[in-house]
């Protein structure tokens, strides 16, 4: 089955990482033909591009928000060493225990290790993009073990045997027919495609399930250092169940969502929010600290934290990408990218799309594979700009490019063209030498001041846009006559 | 006051008229001006693909060009903003030509910054009787800093019946080589700018980087859609026109 049909396919049986095309450029090509995909994109991102910036202009001062949010996590991942540290400690003594884990292999056998011992067979999972990077869903389904999400839109891409395709909407791609459809397949009877039928059918299914799982595992969006609190925001109030339900919770999380004190967390409670969904505030603000205590009426016996390193460790001492930390994962950039409008997220076929995956991607472990991600960008800067902590994504990119083709990622024809490129524009005379030629040799293409014929680069230019001709002389040989015009008549100098 | 100009290659081979129409309204405006031979390009295809010491070849051209320069005023906001933000890191290794990266860096504009900010001015006198709409190009917006200078430039032309472009800080899909190497998508975003261009029903689209304008052009005429697009210079240009500004001059100064 191929990557498109299986887009197309509402109920999809087979993997969709199978038989993905290999290059972003091959993988977006088959998105663009899927007009369903590009409305539903368009559609989710508007609403929440609007709703952002209504809720934005409410708070006021957004700028200084931002300005704060970026200071907060700057002197997290400059000092990741001693927050980590004293919020590992924290963990501990309020009677939780810590894992470190290097790569994603590590911390999938720290995650199988845990369950073993709890001899677990059935997990609840609420929403983390750590157990995407990890492939939890994957490795427990190898161990037997029965694992089910429970965020609605990951719980849909789960039964369609997806990835999510956008960070906090995961089912972006997704409509409703698909939706009854995966649901009556899963069981569900008589479903229609009604909103609150289809949610009934889900919370039915899911309150099953956390009333019989042994463990639930869920993300967390801020490690708390000075107290060791984990906070998670949510919509659905699954992972309150997740977290409470199950005898065992298990947080998976990225090495650098800790921030140092509550104080700083009020700010990213600001910031968070609002930029990825267009709220004020979550529903749920979950924080946790510690397993239940003595006498406390609710919360798992037992919490793990398994802390993930996965290359982030490496961007730490690297100038061009340390910032890339700064990140609180609110998907803000993705729905003002115009590639990520076009093309939606699966095209990126990594666990982070859009700008963020786009930078993110290649520098994680494993990143070789996403060498063409930071290509597939017009550098425009809008992700930068809609970031609450101030990435500078489009530089990040520039650098990406950088390292590719100091590591030989270029195809051959590039690489001499640019060196032509170096040679014709080092020098001005060289330069309007080969302009007055091409002016000539051009002659036989243009038609009425223009050119559409599919040549050499220029073709994918004028595969859907028509190229215009090299003028008939250049501006710096009119210059000459108008300068001369300018002097005899011309206010050139008038003003001191 | 004396200012060069830096043409980029763009203008000064595609588009003279856009080269002309900045240098009459500078003119006009009491700048002496001069072209200095050296400069060629930005270096911005190299550098934005990845090739740094390509880009810096290229670079090096306007940093001598440029040494000597009072001003420097381009039309455009993207090649004026690579110098700003990438000059000086491209360079680093080079005292002489760092120096001279973080100078061009503080004594470059792009045009309409020239005129509001550093000349003060914001009414050339023109007159242009259409329904012009403006898509403000992303590297002079998001890297370069223009704000509302082009708009206040616009405010002040007469008769002009000026609508809002949807979606406006979106961009075109131009990119540099992303347009070529990356055409499917460069395409698809291009086609929903000019879907938003010919929402508006106007007669002219402008704008201020004739990279993004070429692009969005060549897609409405790849479409048979009718609408004029023009830099923002030429604009102001034609309508100073016809507004007879230039005549009225002469007529003083005889």
């Amino acid at each position: 089955m191929t990557w498109e049909t299986q887009v197309h396919s509402s109920r999809g049986t087979e993997g969709i990482r199978d038989g993905v095309p290999e290059h972003m450029l091959d993988r977006c090509k088959l998105a663009l033909q899927d007009d369903f995909l590009r409305k539903a994109v368009r559609f989710t991102a508007d609403k929440l591009r609007s709703k952002k910036d209504a809720v934005v202009d409410h708070l006021g001062h957004w700028e200084e928000w931002r300005e704060r949010g970026s200071a907060i996590r700057e002197e997290t991942i400059s000092h990741l060493d001693y927050y980590l540290q004293q919020f590992a400690e924290n963990v501990e003594k309020s009677g939780g225990r810590v894992y470190f884990a290097e790569d994603a292999g590590e911390a999938a056998q720290t995650l199988l290790d845990i369950l073993s011992a709890k001899q677990a067979k059935s997990v609840v999972k609420a929403k983390s993009m750590v157990s995407e990077e990890i492939q939890m869903n994957e490795v427990l389904e190898d161990a037997g073990i029965d694992v089910v999400e429970t965020d609605l839109g990951e719980f849909i891409v789960q039964l369609a045997k997806e990835k999510p395709s956008h960070i906090i909407i995961p089912a972006i791609h997704k409509n409703r027919n698909q939706i009854r459809d995966l649901f009556t397949a899963a069981g569900g009877k008589n479903l229609t495609t009604d909103t609150k039928v289809l949610t009934a059918f889900a919370r039915q299914y899911l309150r099953e399930k956390y009333l019989h799982a042994e463990v639930g595992v869920t993300g967390c969006n801020f490690g708390i250092a000075k107290s060791g609190t984990l906070a998670l925001f949510t919509n659905e109030g699954n992972a309150d169940m997740v977290m409470n339900l199950p005898k065992t919770h298990i947080v998976l999380m990225g090495m650098e969502r800790v921030v140092p004190t509550f104080a700083d967390f009020e700010v990213m409670a600001n910031l968070l929010p609002r930029s990825a969904t267009g709220q004020k505030l979550t529903t749920y603000v979950s924080m946790i600290t510690g397993p239940r205590a003595h006498g406390e009426m609710d919360g798992a016996k037992e919490l793990h934290v398994i802390i993930l390193d996965n290359g982030r460790c490496r961007q730490l001492g690297d100038e061009n990408y340390k910032d890339i930390l700064k990140c609180i994962r609110c998907g803000a950039c993705l729905n003002v990218c115009p590639v990520y409008r076009q093309v939606g997220g699966h095209a990126y076929a990594s666990v982070y799309p859009g700008p963020i995956g786009a930078v993110l991607s290649p520098l994680l472990n494993g990143g070789e594979k996403y060498t063409d991600l930071p290509f597939a960008s017009s550098l425009c800067g809008a992700c930068a700009e809609a970031c609450p902590v101030k990435i500078q994504h489009h530089d990040m990119l520039v650098h990406l490019r950088q390292q590719a083709v100091g590591n030989h990622y270029p195809v051959a024809g590039e690489r001499l063209m640019m060196k032509g490129f170096a040679r014709i524009f080092s020098s001005s005379q060289r330069y309007r030498l080969v302009m007055d030629t091409a002016r000539v040799c051009q002659k036989p293409l243009v038609r009425d001041g223009i050119i559409t014929a599919k040549l050499g680069p220029l073709a994918g230019w004028t595969k859907g846009r028509d190229f215009p001709a090299l003028a008939k002389e250049s501006f710096r040989r009119r210059w000459v006559k108008l300068q001369r015009e300018l002097a005899a008549s011309g206010k050139g100098g008038q003003r001191k | 006051m004396k200012a060069s100009l830096f043409l980029t290659c763009i203008v000064d081979n595609f588009f003279p008229d856009v080269g002309e129409a900045m240098a009459r309204i500078l003119d006009y405006c009491g700048v002496s001006l001069d072209i200095p031979e050296q400069q060629t390009c930005c270096g911005q295809p190299a550098f934005n693909s990845g090739f740094v010491s390509e880009a810096r070849e290229s670079a090096a051209t306007l940093l001598e060009a440029f040494a000597d320069s009072d001003y420097v005023v381009a039309p455009s906001g993207s090649c004026t903003g690579i110098t700003h933000h990438y000059y000086e890191e491209l360079f680093k290794d080079d005292v002489r030509y760092s120096r001279l990266a973080r100078e061009l860096g503080e004594k470059s504009y792009e045009l309409s910054q020239f005129l509001v900010n550093v000349l003060g001015v914001t009414d050339l006198g023109a007159v242009f009787p259409h329904r012009v709409t403006y898509h403000p190009t992303c590297h002079g917006t998001r890297i370069l800093g223009i704000k509302d200078e082009p708009l206040q430039l616009l405010r002040a032309v007469r008769d002009i019946d000026f609508v809002e472009l949807p979606y406006l800080q979106d961009c075109c899909g131009f990119g540099g080589t992303f347009a070529v190497k990356m055409s499917d998508i460069s395409i698809a975003m291009v086609t929903e700018k000019a879907e938003h261009v010919l929402e508006t029903q106007a007669e002219v689209l402008v704008g201020f980087d004739m990279g993004c304008m070429m692009n969005i052009g060549g897609r409405l005429q790849r479409m048979g859609k009718p609408v004029r697009v023009l830099h923002l210079a030429q604009l102001l240009y034609e309508g100073m026109m016809n507004a007879n500004v230039f005549a009225e001059k002469v007529s003083e100064t005889v």
